[in-house]
């Protein structure tokens, strides 16, 4: 059934008894063409593309917990690509086009709010950096701008912009097309589209090892038992390594804690996203109401999806430094992600040491944005057998080559 | 209206000699001291508190506690005002100013009510199906959405008030000061164990304050006012009142926060914190938290005048006000009983309706003797009214409480109180990573086993009598001494309490409608998200069926109070809607905090300056009497550069250049970074951590480093030198000083753990004034008889021990400047008496202070590299030019990564010098770089402008840069495009002044 103000208003002369699942749940086949593991945002789409653009249907995504329940649903939902080098940009600038019309594409409101992303720069060495990049996204055909604190001031009137303050504000870069989206429904979103081409989306099934013959994929185990498949396509943010271990390579990341948290609604007050590497502190306020908030990770590593309380006392202080009139207001959740980080602080979407594995992975704090972006790729790899050249350069393998894209270095981003 | 005419003569434990005034909606009332807000609004006969989130439904005071998800008001007005605000935990104040939240014009007459009326298409999830056309349409409806959402407002200025924090450990904490909770603090306290009990009410007591019982046959108040006296008697005990446990982490950490001065309002504070943050780390914890009472989920369950019971018994009891004239108390339990016999003592009429066939006879032969009528075996079926209850539908219930035997009978009532059965509080419980089990006899998630150091007693641990209360909270305070290392000395018994046995509830999780068939659209389920009965078999009809997507997708659970009256009604329907059983639907994740916390107190005061520490050199205070900008670095303040009276910044790096350059500059280098050095290996441990040697550095001698990370790139840099065999002193940059001892430490301590290498921070022991120019070496010797500074005696690169201005110094020969130079060092406390020394004598010689800029111009001029600045982690030594400086003999970090495919490529980005074509034009600093110009963007980057100036010596601008192949690319032309023109530059080498180093060396 087509979503519209009309089909609602249809429904409601019936009560609403008549809308359908959103999407189906079935008992997983025998055997598969295509098994995504792991049911976020980027395994849904992966297998979305996959059944829409690649015409491969015979597909199941596994998912141990419930669709959406790891970092999709655990992020400040942030979208953006303003990113410094080319490989960065076109990849998150592609995931970004593919937002802006994901709604539509979908028939699901994924709210998209491009209300613009403002980086805020502290220091010299923070200007700098930022015109570097802003000159680079530019130049990159990406939209992107430089803010005075006068600019800054009247697009963000609460932030406190004294130059007698910790953190002075000297400038900032605006994305406008940056902003905002409903993480559930990006999930529940592609979950529906997948689910109408035919894809099996399997709830409570983890995976628990992989059948492998002759350095190929035949299939993999599952707490509901054996699932045959082609080929299958890793995407379990927090625990990729755990699944690489069990197909029996290693990858270089690193699993951290993220740590973020809600306050209570309010009445709207904050109307951009703003981003501070510098203190560690990014704010949005939900359509809701809440300040949805983010910090940077836990330094320690662990699977555990909880962080520790010293990173949030750090980032209140650091937050109201930056937003004085938010003292009085109150936390209202606060919860901790799990994110795998590369030495580069750039994903790795390709092919694996194991014939028919492929793995997408390593996104650190950046997952979400990437969602279309990264499925539209990875359903490209998967059928093709080869990346798409959008994700060529985010190989395994250039960690021995050494042709790292390094968002650390200049990273106007809380990595 | 007269004031306060629901306020009984007597009773109560509000302080009648104490009248406030107060004003709601700007209606001046009374109340006492002692009174919430809730309790006050009651008293003068106000229910109708607030509008819910979603339709503005009319809603009234819910509960009497933490749990209330309706009663929210906006408290407070200008730089102290507080959105959000629970009326049933406010303390009134004289003077206290509260606002209804979330309505139009006013909380009687909301426009937004029309929401209400158009809830037929606003179903759970509404809005993921619609406002998709057209597709630039988006924002706009969102700006309406946002506008309606959101509750109350936040304050438009920074907080007037301040938070403190406090780190405490203890043996045994304990949280609630009910029965079970003082019981156990009592039982530990006896055993001589460092204990604290905290409470989060104005008092302690728990659920005795609003309960008519008696403990020891006295009233059971006199039992918690004896235990308190005795707890406070003890020498190790902390007892904590309006302090609420807001998160339990790993290993018996937890996180309390005290409301010091709320209570007393924001002129009454007295110069003390707000709110005070504890960060306890207990080694015992008994939880003691109580629980929650379920409301009912009924057709218009919402009304203004439904409450629960156990909320209209506290009213009555503990705030002397009468909440209604005529109730129906609507029950599925026997607790509610004991309400309803309450509020017949205090006036109220009340039937009892309990949808338990066959309620315990001896129940029923005392409410017959009050004259309450109980309808057995019926149900609610709908309240009637709609700013305030005015009577309720009920009838039997069938044998399978799926609909009714007979037509609607309609009772009239003002007051409708709920009793649905009650959720032990455990919150903390299961913050502590511990697992929930189901109890089917009381319909509720108990704890199951524990996982840390942590007990739970009472009611929170499904304990709902009393007497067993008060036994579980003695021996849970036992226990826990115990395994703290206390052992109990003398042998106490429980206090005496009645018990009455208790009968199984009969959970109806949600009335059925009056017709067979009929919709759940008014049962609400959470309150103040308006999510009803209908809207959770819409999600699970729509396939959000796990208890999370159910959260998720009709917001169920997500408000201010987080669910605590909601989440088990909900996932008890979801389970019934799926035939699934309670346990395996399951509950959703139980977040901290507890309760909503005051970012202000998460900061406590680690705000304003504080919010970061800001480091001054010794001389901090000459820089600024001389007029000087700063810079931050890191946490550094240092000096940018000193403007004349009427001097622009290009004036002055401009005179700055030219006085270091032709006569001599001086520059406070305190800021970086150093780290001292001992031990037999430091030799071998540098060579490992340096791309370069250094066993062969000669005590007295200096040398510049660069240090790779493990990939091969440039990380760090700076001079080190050898002050004896063993001993080292390295310098880093001002603002990585504590990441490279970070990462010096590192390999010390994980990697090689078998070198005798000890590391130490100095920065701030030494103060550090470089003096640079040709006359130099001649203001040194002015300043010190004891070092020979003939530059064979004192060669570049070498460090020396002296007196300088008769101050103990080491004076190091090095150069970033390009100039003959001297770094002197000294103890930080001699050095502003150093700077001043220097200045005075070299007034003479015009010596010129000058600030990082000049410094960053003059190092350009001569193409020396700032880590950060030509750097960003992509950039190997070899990519700089300093490939001389990668050692072929020796391993070290990084050498491995130097040899991989992507570092050997010829192509790599290179350092450069750029020279405009016209000398006038800056390039700015980040600027892009093409070789080929296109009419607009993409266009292909080939590197970026690192560092960029008007050097007044060379009279033109310069720059360097990182350019792909750069270094066959000399002669080039290359371009930068901006915003609105494009600057051509020529690719040369990466120096522009004194190529060969004579001045430096000289």
């Amino acid at each position: 059934m087509k979503y519209s103000i009309f089909s609602l208003a249809r429904n409601a002369l019936s009560y609403h008894r008549d809308w359908p699942r959103a999407w189906r749940s079935p008992e997983p086949k025998k055997a598969y063409d295509v098994v995504i593991v792991g049911g976020g945002g980027h395994g849904l789409a992966t297998a979305y593309y996959l059944a829409k653009l690649h015409g491969v249907r015979n597909v199941a995504v596994l998912e141990k917990g419930w669709i959406g329940g790891g970092n999709t649903g655990r992020n400040t939902t942030i979208i953006r690509s303003n990113y410094l080098w080319d490989e960065s940009a076109h990849l998150y600038e592609k995931s970004l086009k593919l937002y802006e019309s994901l709604s539509q594409e979908l028939n699901y409101n994924i709210m998209l709010s491009q209300r613009g992303v403002l980086n805020l720069a502290h220091n010299l060495h923070d200007l700098r950096e930022l015109s570097r990049r802003v000159n680079a996204i530019r130049l990159n055909g990406i939209d992107s701008e430089v803010l005075t604190p006068e600019q800054i001031k009247a697009r963000v009137p609460i932030l406190n912009t004294s130059p007698d303050s910790r953190y002075p504000v000297l400038g900032a870069s605006l994305q406008k097309r940056g902003g905002v989206a409903r993480h559930d429904a990006v999930a529940w979103g592609f979950a529906r589209g997948a689910d109408r081409y035919g894809v099996d989306i399997i709830q409570n099934c983890e995976v628990t090892g992989f059948r492998l013959k002759k350095g190929a994929v035949e299939g993999v185990e599952t707490s509901r038992g054996y699932i045959g498949a082609k080929k299958v396509g890793v995407v379990v943010a927090g625990h990729a390594s755990v699944l690489a271990a069990m197909a029996g390579f290693r990858l270089p990341i690193e699993s951290h804690p993220l740590q973020a948290l809600v306050s209570e609604p309010i009445k709207p007050i904050h109307h951009s996203v703003v981003m501070s590497s510098a203190v560690h502190v990014y704010v949005s306020q939900s359509d809701k109401g809440d300040l949805v908030i983010g910090a940077g990770i836990d330094a320690y590593n662990s699977y555990a999806q909880g962080g520790s309380f010293p990173v949030v006392e750090h980032q209140m202080g650091a937050l109201i430094e930056l937003f004085p009139i938010f003292s009085r207001l109150r936390m209202l959740r606060q919860w901790g992600g799990i994110v795998d980080v590369c030495p580069d602080a750039s994903p790795i979407i390709g092919k694996t040491p194991v014939k028919g594995i492929y793995f997408n992975c390593g996104w650190g704090t950046g997952g979400f944005k990437a969602t279309p972006g990264s499925g539209w790729v990875f359903a490209h790899t998967i059928a093709h057998d080869e990346p798409h050249e959008l994700n060529a350069p985010f190989t395994l393998e250039r960690f021995t080559s050494g042709e790292l894209i390094d968002e650390h270095g200049a990273a106007a981003v809380a990595h | 209206m007269s004031d306060q005419q629901f306020r009984l003569a007597d009773g109560g434990r509000i302080d009648r000699e104490r009248p406030l005034r107060f004003t709601f909606n700007g209606r001046e009332l009374s109340g006492y001291e002692g009174d919430t807000v809730a309790s006050a609004l009651l008293a003068n006969g106000l229910h109708l508190v607030s509008r819910s989130f979603k339709y503005h439904r009319p809603r009234g005071v819910l509960s009497d506690g933490s749990e209330e998800p309706n009663a929210l008001v906006q408290l407070g007005v200008g730089a102290y005002t507080q959105p959000n605000i629970r009326a049933t935990q406010a303390e009134l104040y004289q003077g206290l100013i509260a606002e209804s939240q979330n309505c139009w014009p006013s909380v009687d007459l909301d426009v937004g009510a029309v929401n209400d009326f158009l809830s037929p298409i606003f179903p759970a999830g509404f809005y993921y199906k619609t406002f998709m056309w057209p597709k630039s349409f988006w924002i706009r409806y969102e700006y309406f959405i946002r506008k309606m959402a959101g509750l109350g407002k936040a304050p438009a200025s920074a907080d007037p008030d301040y938070y403190d924090k406090m780190h405490v450990h203890c043996d045994v904490l304990v949280l609630g000061a009910g029965p079970a909770g003082l019981a156990a603090a009592l039982a530990a306290g006896r055993t001589g164990a460092r204990v604290m009990l905290a409470d989060e009410q104005m008092e302690p007591g728990g659920y005795l304050l609003g309960r008519k019982v008696a403990i020891n046959d006295r009233p059971a108040m006199e039992w918690v006012d004896n235990s308190i006296e005795e707890l406070k008697s003890m020498a190790d005990v902390r007892v904590l009142t309006r302090t609420t446990a807001l998160a339990y982490f790993d290993h018996n950490y937890l996180t309390l926060l005290e409301r010091v001065t709320d209570h007393l309002g924001p002129d009454a504070n007295g110069d003390r914190p707000r709110q005070r943050l504890w960060k306890v780390r207990a080694k015992q914890v008994v939880l003691a938290t109580g629980s929650h009472e379920r409301p009912l989920v009924f057709r218009n369950n919402d009304r203004p005048g439904v409450m629960l019971a156990s909320a209209a018994q506290a009213y009555l009891n503990r705030f002397a006000v009468r909440p209604g004239r005529e109730a129906v108390v609507f029950t599925n339990n026997d607790s509610a009983y004991q309400a309803a016999s309450d509020l017949v003592k205090g006036g109220v009429q009340c039937t009892i309706v309990d949808v338990r066939p066959e309620p315990p006879d001896e129940l029923r032969a005392a409410a017959r003797k009050q004259n309450i009528d109980v309808l057995s075996g019926h149900g609610v079926i709908s309240a009637a009214g709609t700013k305030r209850v005015t009577g309720v539908d009920v009838s039997s219930l069938n044998a399978t409480a799926s609909g009714y035997h007979d037509a609607p009978r309609h009772l009239k009532c003002d007051l409708v109180l709920m009793s649905g059965g009650w959720n032990p509080a455990v919150h903390l419980y299961s913050q502590s990573r511990g697992k929930l089990e189901f109890d089917a006899s009381r319909a509720c998630f108990v704890p199951g086993e524990s996982v840390q150091a942590e007990r739970s007693a009472g009611a929170c641990n499904g304990t709902f009598d009393l007497a067993f209360c008060l036994s579980e909270g003695r021996e849970a305070g036992k226990a826990a001494a115990a395994s703290a290392g206390f052992r109990s000395k003398s042998s106490s018994s429980s206090p005496k309490v009645e018990s009455s046995p208790e009968t199984p509830i009969r959970a109806v999780w949600r009335m059925p409608p009056k017709d067979p068939g009929g919709r759940y659209n008014k049962h609400f389920v959470d309150f103040q998200h308006d999510v009803t009965a209908a809207d959770v078999d819409l999600a699970y009809r729509e396939g959000y069926r796990s208890v999370e997507h159910l959260k998720r997708y009709t917001t169920m659970g997500m408000g201010t109070d987080q669910g605590k009256t909601s989440n088990v009604n909900a996932l008890a329907i979801l389970a019934e809607i799926s035939n699934a059983d309670i346990p395996t639907v399951g509950t959703t994740t139980f977040r901290p905090p507890y309760t909503p916390a005051t970012f202000g107190a998460l900061a406590g005061r680690d705000v304003g300056e504080l919010a970061d520490p800001v480091r001054m050199t010794p001389m901090h205070q000459w820089h600024l009497a001389h007029g000087a900008k700063f810079e931050d670095v890191g946490q550094w303040k240092r000096p940018w550069y000193y403007p004349k009276a009427g001097e622009s910044m290009e004036e002055a790096l401009s005179r700055e250049c030219k006085a270091t350059r032709n006569a001599i500059g001086i520059l406070d280098a305190s800021t970086l970074g150093k780290i001292d050095i001992q031990g037999p290996d430091v030799a071998e441990f540098l060579n490992r951590i340096y791309t370069n040697g250094w066993s062969k550095l000669a005590v007295g001698r200096c040398r510049y480093g660069l240090m790779c990370t493990e990939d091969g790139m440039v990380f760090d840099d700076g001079v080190t030198s050898r002050l004896a065999e063993n001993h080292f002193l390295m310098t880093t940059t001002s603002g990585n000083a504590a990441r490279v001892l970070a990462w010096l430490e590192e390999w010390l301590q994980t990697e090689w753990p078998e070198l005798r290498v000890y590391c130490n921070s100095v920065t701030e022991h030494w103060a550090t004034a470089g003096i640079a120019g040709p006359l130099a070496r001649k203001l040194l010797s002015e300043l010190t008889s004891d070092i020979d500074l003939d530059s064979k005696a004192f060669p570049f690169m070498s460090w020396r021990e002296g007196t300088v201005a008769g101050i103990p110094a080491r004076v190091m020969r090095i150069s970033f400047t390009g100039e003959l130079s001297f770094e002197i060092n000294v103890q930080s406390s001699y050095g502003l008496a150093l700077w001043t020394s220097l200045m005075s004598a070299g007034a003479k010689y015009g010596i010129t202070p000058f600030g990082t800029e000049t410094m960053h111009i003059l190092r350009a001029e001569k193409g020396f590299i700032i880590a950060g600045q030509e750097t960003d982690g992509t950039v190997t030594p070899v990519d700089l030019g300093l490939e001389g400086m990668v050692s072929k003999h020796k391993d070290f970090l990084g050498k491995r990564s130097l040899s991989r495919p992507d570092t050997l490529r010829e192509d790599r980005k290179q350092l450069v010098g750029l020279l405009t074509e016209d000398p006038r034009q800056v390039l700015p600093e980040g600027g892009q770089i093409v070789a080929e110009l296109k009419s607009k963007p993409p266009m292909k980057m080939i590197g970026h402008v690192t560092s960029s100036y008007f050097s007044a010596n060379l009279d033109r601008s310069i720059a360097l840069a990182l350019v792909k192949g750069g270094r066959s690319r000399h002669g080039e032309t290359v371009h930068v495009p901006l915003e609105n023109k494009v600057v051509s530059a020529r690719i040369g080498p990466p120096h522009f002044y004194d190529v060969e180093g004579e001045r430096m060396h000289g």
